[in-house]
């Protein structure tokens, strides 16, 4: 089964004014492992979601063994020989069922099998499912029972059972520990020996080095770079994927002010290396690495959300160990959580009850909201950070991405807080809203210390003081947003440099 | 109620439908039966409808609190029986005053509100199940100090006495009296308790920054933690909201039948949370509010007297409360989920 089973050709997909996918091309040969590499809103889940059938193109075409293919519903994908393997090991297998119901669900499901069903013919068969890729599972064993990582092994045992032409793994590590990782990659090893054409999307670089034969680069829903040439040029598919196009955004690097925040050997996992941190008010601190490196429970642990493996965090000179959010805002620590649409917005709500939402205790009167205080700094709010709306009792809903996002933004700067934490704040952001926040950010940063954890270098760059690489639960580089090496901290993201001297790094910073 | 405005521009014959709809069925529903059915459009018959709704109106308040947070509470009809048999009990058998009654009604429902709450938030139970099962608890408590019977004054007591205590006139005044509105003796207390009830609970979700921080709750919890609320505390107090004024409905009821009966209340729960889900659909605001409860509430009221007026038969009436319920949720859900 060699060549190449899968050629994409000037594949596009728009959601409203929204280019997703703009033109993408990209062969997927057999016998290897093609990784594509994206930041979030890159277009690699759309890109999965043609293929797999989903979604419908809006022009291109996909040719499978050189003919076109069009899948309209996940199952025509199946068919065709099109497996899917998903993120979340969950949606692959039924946990309140045994080992061998989940492998031969495919069958079970399929309206032409016998209406009766003979457990011993289901057990044989699932046996010989698994036989083939060289597992042994107890077939009576329910699902609920097995690891994460077996459950992933299982989903794709089931999947291998229609001989595919493409297996597509959609982050397949991201809840698995190192050890069960390695049993996924001996699995992905034993189907690249098979002759499958493999699609691996991840953010991790450890399983990238493991097993890519290819990477490919998507940004902005085009391919950006292709590497497949030994040894593979991991920095550079980082680059590509983060587009650190320079902008031209122009950063006065501002001088720090009194100290606010003070982490001391802080671990975010027990067995992580610590964090040693100091942010001052008048600056603005980037913190910047790829997905699941950690940037999101350092915030966690700044905002009461969860308890740190071990370390101390003080601020303004006092031991701070939140309990919750609410004691996290009242000691002057304000968060601005990533994923707006699940984490910051009330849909239910209009601009007005969003923007004032954590601040209610302060604008009422005996429990009674007072409406002219809580309008003044909404009405403050939309001004200031240019939110286009009709009035301030327009429904969230009815606010561009953008727009909603200066919302959640403009809550946070609308009572002084001490620190600002900010997680992916130009999400799903175009380029204008995204220079109208960092802008406001940066102007209103003196009283504060201001934290902007970002996946994108660029955005980094255009707004800190200082920016902080994250890779492995740990920092590994820091560095003043002047003459910046960009080549350095591309490495750090992608963890080719080894965690340097930290102040060795910094005085060169400040050279 | 600022949150249901909509756009002028985008005002299309469907917004209209979905906002207005369910009010001019209501107007139109008043107008046919006081043409249809002679001797509707009086004062009296008013107050009969008010009177009738009383009860499950104050309990439907107190579901569209729990529905603000987006849970439920299927305990109401229970606590509001209980209630009944708690101040009966403790009248009649305890001898005790019509206060001592009123005042362990209320901890009662606050009790229970609280063990609700401490299911749903604390021990993670659903709150379909955690209710179910103290609805099924409270029917099977109430009846255990009275080895199932009614309570009324010389009733005999398991220990072979007799009952010697009675219903207070103060306590029976609660379920009896009317106040003179124009006309003497219109205005029973029990619709005073509703109305009265119905602007503090609409006061309460729309004015002040507890029954913001609910709906914020009800909408995305996770935001509304992530912005300092103490989401737990506050779907506790949402379920003894809940649980207090289902008693409050008991004690109402405990007046106006003037004996602890085992067999009354048997409709409180449907008819109530029918109200409630109603509401939803009045004004077209798709979500739980004071005054679409207590329009629902009235709906439901309307209608069953106009029918008895016209001598539909009684047991047609909970049919028609059904097909209600069905298209008022149809309005809400299928019509204002386009948005």
């Amino acid at each position: 089964m060699a060549g190449i089973p899968i050629k994409i050709r000037g594949l596009e997909k728009r959601f409203a004014a929204n280019r997703v996918l703009r033109g993408v091309d990209l062969d997927i040969p057999a016998g290897k492992v093609t990784v594509l590499m994206g930041a979030n809103g890159a277009g690699k889940s759309t890109l999965v979601k043609i293929i797999c059938g989903l979604y419908a193109a809006d022009a291109g075409q996909v040719e499978l063994n050189g003919k076109p293919f069009a899948p309209t519903t996940p199952s025509e994908a199946l068919q065709a020989g099109i497996v899917t393997v998903h993120q979340n090991i969950n949606d692959g297998v039924v946990p309140d069922l045994d080992v061998a119901s989940n492998l031969m669900l495919d069958w079970l499901a399929n309206p032409k099998s016998a209406p009766v069903l003979n457990p011993r013919k289901i057990r044989r068969s699932a046996e010989e499912i698994a036989a083939k890729l060289g597992l042994n599972f107890d077939m009576n064993m329910m699902v609920s029972d097995l690891t994460l990582a077996d459950r992933q092994l299982v989903a794709i045992a089931r999947a291998m059972a229609h001989a595919p032409k493409l297996m597509i793994l959609d982050e397949p590590t991201s809840s698995l520990s190192a050890s069960e990782a390695e049993r996924l990659f001996a699995l992905v090893d034993k189907l690249r020996e098979g002759g499958v054409a493999i699609l691996y999307i991840s953010h991790r670089m450890s399983d990238i080095r493991r097993v890519a034969d290819r990477i490919v680069s998507m940004r902005d829903g085009t391919i950006v770079g292709q590497y497949e040439t030994e040894p593979l040029d991991y920095e550079g598919a980082v680059n590509d994927m983060l587009g650190h196009t320079m902008t031209d955004v122009n950063i006065a690097v501002q001088a720090p002010g009194e100290k606010v925040l003070e982490l001391e050997n802080l671990q975010l996992k027990p067995e992580s290396k610590p964090i040693n941190l100091t942010a001052h008010r008048n600056e603005v601190i980037a913190i910047t690495g790829l997905v699941g490196v950690g940037k999101t429970q350092l915030t966690e642990v700044l905002f009461g959300q969860l308890a740190p493996a071990g370390g101390t965090v003080t601020l303004k000179g006092k031991s701070y160990t939140p309990q919750s959010a609410r004691d996290a805002i009242n000691q002057g620590v304000f968060l601005c959580a990533k994923d707006r649409g699940t984490n910051g917005v009330v849909q239910d709500f209009d601009i007005n009850r969003n923007i004032t939402l954590p601040f209610l205790s302060s604008l009422s009167t005996l429990g009674f909201v007072r409406r002219r205080s809580e309008y003044r700094i909404t009405n403050e709010a939309i001004s200031k950070l240019g939110i286009v709306c009709q009035s301030a009792n327009d429904d969230i809903g009815t606010l561009s991405g953008g727009n909603q996002q200066k919302v959640m933004v403009g809550r946070w700067l609308s009572h002084p807080s001490d620190v600002l934490i900010l997680d992916e704040p130009f999400q799903g952001v175009d380029i204008a809203a995204r220079r109208d926040i960092g802008a406001k950010l940066r102007e209103t940063a003196k009283d504060r210390a201001t934290i902007v954890l970002v996946a994108e270098l660029d955005e980094a760059l255009e707004i800190a003081d200082r920016i902080l690489v994250m890779a492995e639960f740990t920092i590994v580089g820091e560095h003043k947003n002047e003459n910046v090496d960009v080549d350095l901290i591309l490495e750090q993201v992608s963890g080719a440099a080894a965690p340097q001297d930290l102040q060795e790094q910094k005085e060169g910073a400040a050279r | 109620m600022s949150e249901t405005r909509v756009n002028k521009k985008s005002m299309s014959l469907t917004d209209y439908a979905i906002r207005y709809g369910f009010v001019a069925l209501l107007v139109g529903l008043v107008v046919y039966f006081s043409v249809a059915a002679e001797g509707f459009a009086s004062p009296y018959s008013a107050v009969f409808i008010f009177q009738s709704v009383a009860i499950t109106g104050i309990l439907a308040l107190g579901v569209t609190a729990t529905l603000v947070v987006d849970g439920f509470d299927l305990s109401i009809g229970a606590v509001a029986t209980s209630a009944l048999m708690l101040s009966a009990y403790v009248m009649v058998v305890m001898e005790q005053s019509a206060l001592v009654a009123v005042v362990a009604c209320l901890l009662m429902g606050a009790l229970v509100g609280l063990i609700n709450g401490f299911l749903i938030v604390q021990m993670r139970v659903p709150d379909l199940l955690a209710t179910l099962g103290m609805m099924f608890l409270l029917i099977g408590l109430q009846r255990i100090p009275t080895e199932g019977r009614s309570i009324a004054t010389g009733m005999s007591l398991p220990d072979g006495s007799t009952a010697g205590g009675s219903f207070s006139p103060e306590f029976l005044a609660l379920g009896r009296h009317r106040f003179d509105f124009f006309i003497d003796n219109l205005i029973p207390v029990s619709v005073v308790f509703l109305v009265v009830i119905a602007i503090g609970i609409w006061l309460f979700l729309e004015y002040t920054r507890y029954g913001r921080v609910m709906y914020a709750i009800g909408s995305n919890e996770r935001a509304a933690s992530l912005a300092g609320v103490p989401v737990k505390k506050y779907k506790i107090i949402a379920y003894m909201i809940s649980g207090v004024l289902a008693s409050v409905g008991g004690i109402l009821l405990a007046a106006r039948l003037g004996r602890g009966d085992i067999a009354s209340g048997n409709n409180l729960l449907l008819d109530s949370v029918a109200a409630a889900l109603i509401g939803f659909a009045v004004l077209g605001a798709a979500k739980p509010n004071a005054f679409g409860t207590a329009v629902g509430a009235l709906f439901v009221g309307i209608l069953l007297q106009g029918l008895t007026m016209m001598n539909a038969p009684y047991y047609t009436q909970d049919f028609v409360k059904g097909g209600v319920l069905v298209v008022a949720l149809m309005f809400t859900f299928a019509l204002s989920n386009r948005r």
